[in-house]
């Protein structure tokens, strides 16, 4: 096993915890990027769009400022210095699954980070629910298109 | 500045910081690297236990910040914590969790790391940002 890649990961775990928290602290919201942008780009909430576009902002700017460190802080598979990993598709399948992830978390009211990180540190039954089912579809698609149809790590 | 104009700086500024500090745990994690995240689902290949880590430290963390938060009547900033009130489990909720779940094994990308990728951008993740954008808009007219 990988210990770096792991410490990483909890280092990295802690500071989206501490972005949640600051969040509703400051600003009494949930840290859910599909409904932060989601709702920014499809609604346009007046009086409430400033800080939705600075958090997207901030996002961005996250993974810029420690390609600017020099990288060493980044944890791509198998490319030490690297911060930002490659797709790991072409433009179809990704076409395909920009579909389902924006149809999915629109309808889901939630992904990973609001359903994932805040609704379970919230015990919100709805979004234990929500993260059990994306995980195993999740798990499902991979064990279906890397094992049963052989599509390697390029799908 | 009047007071109303200073609040809301603040409050931007405010939206900047958790952006900056969500961006900077996925770099720091490896959840920009979507090799890392199907490495995490393929539970029957070489399975990559990185993310099991970040959520696990996201969720503790979360879960006592939220705590303590809680006990103040409101927002450091104004206004009140807004908090989803649903309890029931829907078709909806699980259908769209189902979708989601498909298309983040397919890609690796949830919303948070494909956007915040946008630094390394390629036309496969333009095409995934693109769609992902339709697909919400797609979502709102199935169910508004």
């Amino acid at each position: 096993m990988d210990w770096t890649a792991g410490l990483q990961g909890l280092v990295g775990g802690v500071l989206i915890g501490l972005s949640a928290v600051w969040l509703m602290a400051t600003l009494g919201r949930i840290a859910g990027i599909s409904g932060i942008v989601g709702n920014l780009i499809t609604q346009r909430p007046k009086g409430d769009s400033a800080w939705r576009g600075a958090f997207i902002i901030g996002l961005v700017s996250g993974p810029l400022l420690i390609m600017a460190l020099g990288g060493g802080l980044g944890n791509v598979v198998g490319h030490p210095g690297e911060v930002i990993g490659s797709p790991a598709g072409g433009v179809g399948l990704m076409l395909v699954a920009g579909l389902l992830v924006g149809v999915g978390t629109g309808l889901g009211s939630g992904c990973t980070s609001g359903h994932g990180v805040c609704g379970l540190a919230r015990l919100a039954p709805r979004s234990m629910a929500a993260t059990g089912m994306f995980l195993l579809t999740a798990l499902m698609t991979v064990y279906i298109s890397r094992h049963l149809l052989g599509l390697g790590g390029g799908v | 500045m009047s007071q109303s104009n200073k609040s809301n700086w603040m409050k931007t500024a405010a939206g900047y910081a958790a952006g900056l500090l969500f961006g900077l745990g996925l770099a720091v994690s490896g959840m920009t690297d979507p090799a890392r995240v199907v490495g995490f689902l393929d539970v029957a290949g070489a399975w990559d236990p990185t993310l099991m880590f970040v959520l696990g430290a996201a969720v503790v963390t979360t879960f006592i910040g939220y705590r303590l938060v809680f006990k103040r009547p409101a927002p450091l900033l104004g206004g009140v914590f807004q908090l989803p009130t649903k309890r029931e489990l829907d078709g909806k909720l699980l259908g769209g969790a189902a979708l989601f779940g498909i298309g983040w094994g397919l890609s690796g990308y949830c919303p948070g790391p494909a956007i915040a990728s946008i630094g390394g951008l390629s036309l496969p993740l333009a095409a995934m940002l693109v769609a992902m954008v339709l697909g919400w808009f797609a979502a709102k007219r199935l169910a508004p």
